[in-house]
């Protein structure tokens, strides 16, 4: 076990873990703002891969087609929350998460009509070489430029909240909603807006990740457990905790796919390493949850007190 | 009967409960009385079990209850209305009182015999029923009963768990006159079977119900004792009774 | 009482005209549709009743099928062994997922069900000894002895007809028991439930268990009927089938898994094996999206009808809801 190898799935874990923040941080301001249970979040995901491949496709540019996918896919995103979304607010969250299963259902169907099961968006030709980080360790440029730009929205999505009123407002939202109706808060508007940045983060996400993962009708679902287990995690309403989660989700996924069977190996026969390994390695993050939920129900970091 | 000692809890930066210290005897009512935010709700919370105590004790029947869960303190026979009317909407108001009945008496984790054949359950819920004043209401569903016969039923189900001490949340929240008077008559007649401590605004209802009182402000305890000594007393007429009773 | 009558004799009668008309495909379909009713009506007990809003479901399920499977598989045939195994492994992981998730609630209830479920996707999914992604194929149906053979689409169906009556008829007694009024009062305001003297976790436990153990039961049914059992009965996407299910038949209505069952398949099957001449100029592909007029019907329900086609059934007979 080198350590070269661990950097490198270390390096990997990061990367998936910050795309991972993308995701679960638009959804922990949903739930925490609107406490409303948003299973279509994944969709807007798969949409944002699949419109980037189809700019991309159109413009010749990667870059191009990825910026172009972004506003669209915040764009899509706001409809279906002034349309549908809106009204279920107020509902209860069987409702809500019926609703918006059916919602995953009809864009899942919607999807595959309009560009059909699959879709591809190859990496960009510049990025597809290695970069050489520390001697011996090469790195896919790609994937550096995934942790970059995952760290500058990071920072951007950081001073937006914390520095900026209309940060305080929805900072204000999350922890006490009637709270902020009192204070007369435009609160249609800034659910409106808060969806939006929301699926723009998906989409970036989507984006970035589709030539290192599969583009197809259902991706969104697989992530969405995922996000939904990193905002567990790290407290509804909590960036800070969206991004705490998410690293470690992915930091713990992936090192654990890469290196449990191995640590296995170590102490038991290779059959049962083989066996139980895969299969640890798959549970490793539900059990962290269980963990964490054991002793903070609330999370690490809980927005609301 | 019960005894708080220096219970205090805090949320976040504020303090809701300053080391309280209270003494409930056998058989009086007892009344907790306080400007709104002075802490009342919280202690109340604290003692029934639902709210926890950063620090201090609580003696209930000469037993330490400080840890013990809200059913835990509720099967010892400390039991609570609420001051928003948190009753079961949409069960009947016989459904209602025999649910909680049915809770006092035996297990529920029995999976096979229907409960609308334990007549016992249902005879019991028909006599609190009575004594609440809603002997003609008991078919209705909770949801349709006027705010008074709602806020009747809530004292309804903590009487129908058969508790030594009661404690009554603003019981009067709400109410006219004519529903007061009607409260007010409904504890005089249950203080022979039950010690109460009463939370209220309505001093009417607090004078005439209560044989000692304690006030509460920004939760410490400023003052404890007979009627007439609260009355009288400086500090709590500075603080609050002095715009509430005409001198 | 009169109207669950006719409808038992309409079931009872039913494979025998199907037969006589040589349409013995439909028996072992209405199998199919009266397994997935008990696995809608476990369902409706934790979260119609029950007011738990599970998204998992279908980890009991299809927990249930796979250790029935997996006996069959090594040998042990017997459905005496086979599917009370299953109902226990079941109602074992249903105390676990339980003890932890109930600790919580709200939105995080919702999304822990969902991820424990996942969890245990993945935990089957990597058993490669047992199939992994691929699935397990069985030899036979379990044998249930006596003479009876599980092979014949019939005695299945009838057997299976037994057990979903045995099971509705546990519904209608335990709703109605002491605890079933515990658990629907707790539905209905759990606070209050805590403070007349009731342990409201531990009364939520035991439903959840009891729930996840019939779910056990049809999965191991399940598994039976197809011969076949693969990691998808486990996706988290089943338990939103389930739930489909219970929200169409009406929930917390005793029929109300019964009802969304047979409807949500009948529809499928439909849609599927009998495709709408006009409909088909129209969208030559519309069966393959069978899916997109789910969703649409779904999302219509839960915005215009939320209790489902039994509440609309029992408002025309005006009995109260």
């Amino acid at each position: 076990m080198s350590w070269i190898l661990i950097l490198e799935q270390s390096l990997n874990g990061l990367q998936f873990g910050l795309m991972l923040f993308l995701l679960a941080a638009g959804l922990t301001l949903v739930f925490g703002i609107m406490d409303m249970i948003n299973l279509a979040h994944g969709s807007l995901y798969m949409l944002g891969a699949f419109l980037a491949s189809m700019f991309v496709q159109l413009t010749g540019s990667f870059v191009a087609g990825v910026l172009l996918a972004i506003p669209a896919t915040a764009l899509l995103g706001m409809i279906l929350e002034v349309s549908v979304l809106r009204t279920l607010y107020a509902r209860d969250h069987l409702s809500q998460v019926l609703a918006t299963f059916a919602l995953i259902l009809i864009l899942n169907e919607l999807v595959r009509l309009v560009w059909g099961s699959d879709a591809a968006l190859p990496m960009p030709a510049a990025l597809s070489g290695p970069v050489e980080l520390l001697p011996g360790l090469r790195y896919p440029s790609y994937r550096l430029v995934i942790i970059g730009v995952g760290f500058a929205v990071a920072a951007l999505l950081y001073f937006l909240v914390a520095k900026t009123k209309v940060g305080m407002l929805v900072r204000a939202g999350a922890s006490n909603r009637e709270m902020a109706l009192a204070m007369g808060v435009n609160i249609k508007a800034l659910f409106t807006a808060v969806f939006g940045v929301g699926a723009a983060l998906c989409a970036l996400a989507g984006a970035l990740l589709a030539p290192l993962l599969a583009v197809q009708v259902g991706m969104g679902e697989n992530i969405l457990i995922l996000a939904f287990v990193v905002i567990v995690i790290g407290g509804i309403g909590s960036i800070r905790g969206a991004l705490v989660g998410a690293v470690l989700v992915g930091m713990v996924d992936t090192i654990g796919r890469a290196f449990l069977p191995i640590l296995l190996g170590a102490f038991f026969q290779p059959r049962v390493a083989s066996a139980a390994g895969p299969a640890l390695a798959s549970v490793m993050i539900y059990l962290i949850m269980a963990v964490v939920l054991y002793f903070r129900p609330q999370g690490l970091f809980p927005a609301r007190g | 009967m019960l005894q708080l000692r220096d219970v205090s809890k805090r949320f976040g930066g504020v303090v809701a409960t300053d080391k309280v210290t209270l003494d409930v005897a056998q058989g009086e009512v007892h009344a907790l009385i306080g400007p709104n935010g002075a802490g009342k709700t919280t202690l109340i919370g604290q003692i029934s079990g639902s709210l926890g105590v950063d620090s201090g004790t609580i003696r209930f029947l000469d037993a330490d209850v400080t840890r013990l869960k809200q059913h835990e303190r509720v099967k010892a026979g400390l039991a609570r209305s609420y001051q928003i009317t948190s009753i079961f909407k949409r069960f009947s108001v016989l459904d209602n009182l025999a649910l909680a009945v049915q809770a006092r008496s035996g297990s529920s984790f029995s999976f096979w015999h229907p409960v609308a054949k334990e007549a016992g359950l249902f005879d019991e819920a028909r006599t609190i029923a009575d004594q609440m004043g809603l002997s003609e209401k008991t078919g209705a569903l909770a949801a349709t009963l006027a705010h008074g016969e709602q806020r009747a039923l809530e004292v309804g189900l903590a009487l129908a768990t058969r508790p030594k001490l009661v404690l009554l949340d603003e019981p009067m929240a709400g109410m006219g006159p004519e529903e007061s008077q009607r409260m007010i008559a409904l504890i005089g007649r249950i203080r022979s079977n039950v010690t109460v401590l009463l939370v209220e605004h309505d001093m009417d209802a607090v004078f005439r119900l209560a044989d000692r009182l304690t006030v509460l402000v920004n939760g410490r305890v400023i003052a404890s004792g007979k009627p007439d000594h609260i009355r009288s007393h400086p500090e709590v007429r500075r603080a609050y009774l002095g715009d509430e009773v005409a001198a | 009482m009169k109207r669950t009558l006719s409808v038992v004799i309409l079931l009872l009668a039913f494979p025998l005209a199907m037969q006589w008309l040589g349409y013995l495909f439909y028996v072992s379909f209405a199998s199919r549709v009266m397994i997935y009713a008990i696995a809608a009506t476990s369902l409706n007990l934790v979260l119609g009743y029950g007011g738990m809003l599970s998204f998992g479901h279908a980890a009991f399920v299809g927990a249930g099928a796979y250790v029935a499977s997996i006996l069959v598989a090594e040998g042990i045939a017997s459905a005496w062994i086979g599917w009370p195994a299953a109902i226990a492994v079941s109602a074992l992981l249903a105390w676990i997922i339980g003890a932890i998730s109930l600790r919580t609630r709200g939105v995080y209830f919702i999304m822990i069900t969902l991820a424990f479920a996942q969890m245990m996707f993945y935990l089957v999914n990597s058993m490669k000894a047992y199939g992994g992604d691929e699935g397990l194929t069985l030899p036979k149906r379990a044998d249930l002895g006596f003479g009876l053979d599980l092979g014949n689409e019939l005695v299945f169906y009838y057997v299976v007809l037994a057990l979903l009556m045995l099971c509705l008829y546990a519904l209608h007694r335990v709703v109605h028991s002491r605890f079933g009024r515990v658990v629907v009062a707790i539905r209905e305001n759990e606070a209050r439930v805590e403070a007349i003297g009731l342990p409201v976790y531990r009364y939520q436990l035991v439903c959840f268990v009891i729930a996840g153990a019939a779910g056990g039961l049809a999965g191991a049914l399940l598994a039976s009927h197809g011969k076949y059992v693969n990691p998808n009965v486990l996706h988290w996407v089943q338990s939103g089938t389930l739930m489909i299910m219970v929200i169409l038949g009406g929930v917390g209505r005793l029929w109300g898994g019964v009802i969304g069952a047979a409807v949500l398949l009948g529809l499928e099957h439909l849609i599927a094996d009998h495709p709408i001449p006009w409909l088909v100029q129209l969208a030559p592909n519309y069966q393959q999206h069978a899916n997109l007029g789910v969703g649409i019907v779904l999302l219509v329900i839960v915005l215009f009808a939320p209790q489902g086609i039994a509440g609309l059934l029992k408002r025309r007979r005006g009995a109260p809801a």
